[in-house]
């Protein structure tokens, strides 16, 4: 009888120990690996629709001409000045985004604790148009201005819940993002006509206005922050068992906790600064990844399902209506909506709020 | 006066303990002697009178070009349309009105809500009513081409009441009833859904933007006196329907079985309750779009004036948030001269701190 026959009987199964314990411990590993290679495949079908597929349809041969550096009248400004940029700042932007929502929603185990809900993404929002209406600030002032926010509400709102645990947090970031909603309305409405449609556009969330300089910016800030996410989900997995386990297991809680928070904080502001504030893709992205992952958070996961998000969202919203392109974050907000009320509607624990 | 009327086994239950889930009351309960509380509601009644009088005037003399108030007086008592001065104060008049108009429905709207929620943070912007209504009006624009205030009415009342009915009904379900969290966090994604539908509606319509800029940051200004008399008539059904209802809150504070027990129903009361409320909401938002907050800070401020009994915070209500928006409505004419800052902006700049403060103060177990 060989190892393999024994393992499929359960019943037996605990005496027998070894090979068996070995293969179902390998067995969420081997699942995570499952959905981040069909995630990834369909990420990558996801980008290469929004980039070929549209008003203006590429083939493919044409496109592999594109990119060996043909010259293709018509089709090379739009794939190379357009859709190219908007599909990878989509991508980029999803992931990241993916990843800030699944750290902040697993440190503070509370899944409507993800940085469009609590304000933080409405500190970078408010803090890049005050810089473009205000400063005049253009590129990377705007993406320093919206991490600077995006700091300063995330230090504002620990402090002032300190002591109030997850609901009180989440609360008063409700209101901190109610206030800087104002604040925004109040930068538009002061700003010229022009300033205000780029405003408006900008502040439903929009890869509309992608360059290649916005994408090479959000590219090299995520190539130093992303590798930076492996150790932080060690951290995470010590934080999820709550701060008196972690601690007990030797982690370094307080530190643990700035670290993925300023990690965190940063990853939710680079990309609202370089395409605003995508309604609710942080938030669906943790709760998603963890229900493909059988329950387990994963960031990898995470940041697949937020660049699958946007790039959906952006093909929906570009191609729904002919002749009209909606923002993406107009497709994310009204969908994201009833996923938060149905998450409030499903969860019956008391007092934890979600 | 109210107080005195109290049945004895009220008078001896007013002072609740921890069980009501109002934390500002709680400060104030534990005073006894009635008569007290009678003069002392009585002297912030004169109290709020007279500000909401200092407000009007100051909303009729301050602006762009401001309007000493002998003159403001003489422009009330014999107008000339020939006089600049005189003319000036017309189109505040009309203004002024309007903030009276919204102010008093946004505030007795927020009172009563927190008292059919018993929730601290119940609000007319919070609780997505606002949004819904606005979005309502949005889509009669663009679908119905809807035009003033008077047909935007009836699509502010459809969208505040389905808001009002999911948001409240998605956070009541689930064994901790309407938790305030839950009733926050549905508010808010209610409205952040509904605020991108019309995005949508408005993006693929630039025309309308332009108009809806303005009015959706909850302006007072360039409000005409037909738009003002068209939402009165709802306005004062509304309120009436409201002001009535002082008792059954009070018992509603005690928990339903308690206001059971002392013969009231709460469910048709909530359910006449929304009625007002809905229409109170709607006339405002139809008026002036969303204007959040005042419905929040109002019954708040007055809580810690006067106490809990909803037979004061309501009337009350209608003296101290006209006269909160009006003076927000005053500081945005002058604070950026020569621009404006909208009533609605000033008031979420305001009131969203006020939130966070009554956030920490309750205590976590209520949260």
């Amino acid at each position: 009888m060989s190892v393999l026959d024994k393992a499929q009987l359960p019943a037996g199964a605990a005496v027998l120990g070894g090979a068996w314990v070995r293969e179902r411990r390998k067995a969420p590993r081997r699942r995570r690996a499952w959905v981040a290679g069909i995630l990834g495949a369909a990420v990558a079908g996801l980008f290469f629709a929004n980039v070929l597929l549209g008003s203006y349809t590429v083939t493919v041969p044409d496109f592999l001409r594109l990119m060996g550096g043909a010259e293709i009248p018509g089709a090379s400004f739009i794939v190379m000045e357009n859709k190219l940029p908007q599909a990878l700042l989509g991508l980029l932007a999803g992931a990241s985004f993916g990843v800030a929502g699944a750290i902040f929603q697993a440190m503070l185990r509370n899944p409507l604790a993800s940085p469009d809900i609590i304000g933080i993404s409405y500190g970078a929002s408010a803090a890049a148009v005050a810089a473009i209406v205000v400063f005049g600030a253009r590129g990377a002032g705007v993406s320093l201005a919206a991490m600077g926010g995006a700091l300063v509400v995330a230090v504002l709102i620990t402090w002032l819940a300190r002591g109030r645990g997850g609901t009180g947090l989440i609360l008063v970031g409700i209101g901190a993002a109610a206030f800087l909603q104002a604040a925004v309305t109040f930068l538009l409405s002061r700003a010229d006509t022009g300033n205000a449609r780029d405003v408006m556009v900008w502040l439903s969330g929009s890869l509309a206005p992608a360059n290649w300089q916005r994408v090479a910016f959000l590219a090299a800030a995520l190539l130093v922050l992303l590798p930076l996410a492996g150790p932080g989900a060690r951290q995470l997995r010590g934080l999820a068992l709550g701060a008196d386990t972690a601690a007990g297991l030797g982690f370094n809680v307080p530190r643990a906790r700035l670290l993925l928070t300023l990690l965190g904080v940063l990853l939710a502001a680079l990309p609202t600064a370089a395409a605003g504030p995508i309604a609710f893709v942080a938030f669906l992205s943790g709760p998603i990844a963890r229900r493909l992952n059988n329950g387990a958070p994963s960031l990898a996961v995470a940041a697949l399902v937020g660049a699958g998000i946007v790039l959906a969202g952006n093909l929906a919203a570009v191609n729904a209506i002919p002749r009209v392109s909606l923002p993406v974050g107009v497709v994310t907000g009204a969908l994201g909506a009833p996923f938060l009320l149905w998450l409030l509607i499903s969860s019956n624990r008391s007092n934890q709020g979600g | 006066m109210g107080a005195p009327a109290l049945t004895p086994p009220l008078g001896i239950a007013t002072p609740v303990p921890s069980a009501v889930p109002l934390p500002p009351a709680a400060g104030v309960l534990g005073r006894p002697g009635r008569g007290f509380f009678a003069v002392r509601q009585l002297a912030w009644l004169l109290a709020l009178a007279a500000a909401l009088a200092a407000a009007v005037l100051m909303s009729l003399a301050f602006g762009a070009r401001t309007v000493p108030l002998p003159i403001v007086f003489d422009a009330l008592a014999h107008f000339e349309p020939a006089n600049g001065d005189h003319a000036v104060v017309a189109s505040r008049l009309v203004r002024t009105v309007a903030g009276l108009v919204v102010g008093a429905s946004l505030g007795l709207a927020g009172t009563s809500m927190q008292g059919v929620a018993r929730n601290p943070l119940a609000d007319p912007g919070i609780l997505g009513v606002n949004a819904g209504a606005s979005l309502a009006v949005v889509a009669g624009i663009f679908f119905f081409g809807a035009a003033g205030v008077s047909s935007y009415l009836w699509f502010a009342f459809a969208g505040s009441a389905v808001a009002a009915v999911v948001v409240y009904g998605v956070a009541s379900l689930g064994r901790s009833g309407a938790t305030p969290v839950k009733l926050a966090l549905a508010g808010a994604a209610a409205a952040a859904g509904m605020g991108s539908l019309m995005s949508a509606m408005l993006v693929t319509s630039q025309d309308s933007l332009e108009l809806f800029r303005t009015w959706q940051v909850g302006a007072l200004a360039g409000k005409s006196w037909d738009a003002v008399g068209a939402v009165l008539p709802f306005v004062t059904i509304g309120a009436v329907i409201l002001l009535a209802t002082g008792r059954l809150l009070n018992t509603l504070a005690l928990g339903d079985d308690m206001a059971r027990g002392l013969g009231h129903r709460p469910g048709p009361g909530r359910a006449v309750s929304a009625v007002g409320i809905v229409l109170l909401c709607g006339s405002a938002t139809a008026l002036a779009g969303p204007i959040g907050f005042i419905g929040l800070v109002v019954p708040h401020l007055l809580r810690g004036l006067v106490g809990p009994d909803y037979r004061w915070l309501l009337p009350l209500s209608l003296l101290a948030a006209p006269a909160i928006l009006l003076t927000a409505d005053v500081a945005g004419r002058v604070v950026l001269l020569p621009g404006e800052v909208p009533a609605g902006i000033l008031a979420a700049l305001i009131g969203a701190p006020v939130f966070i403060a009554v956030v920490r103060r309750g205590r976590r177990a209520e949260l």
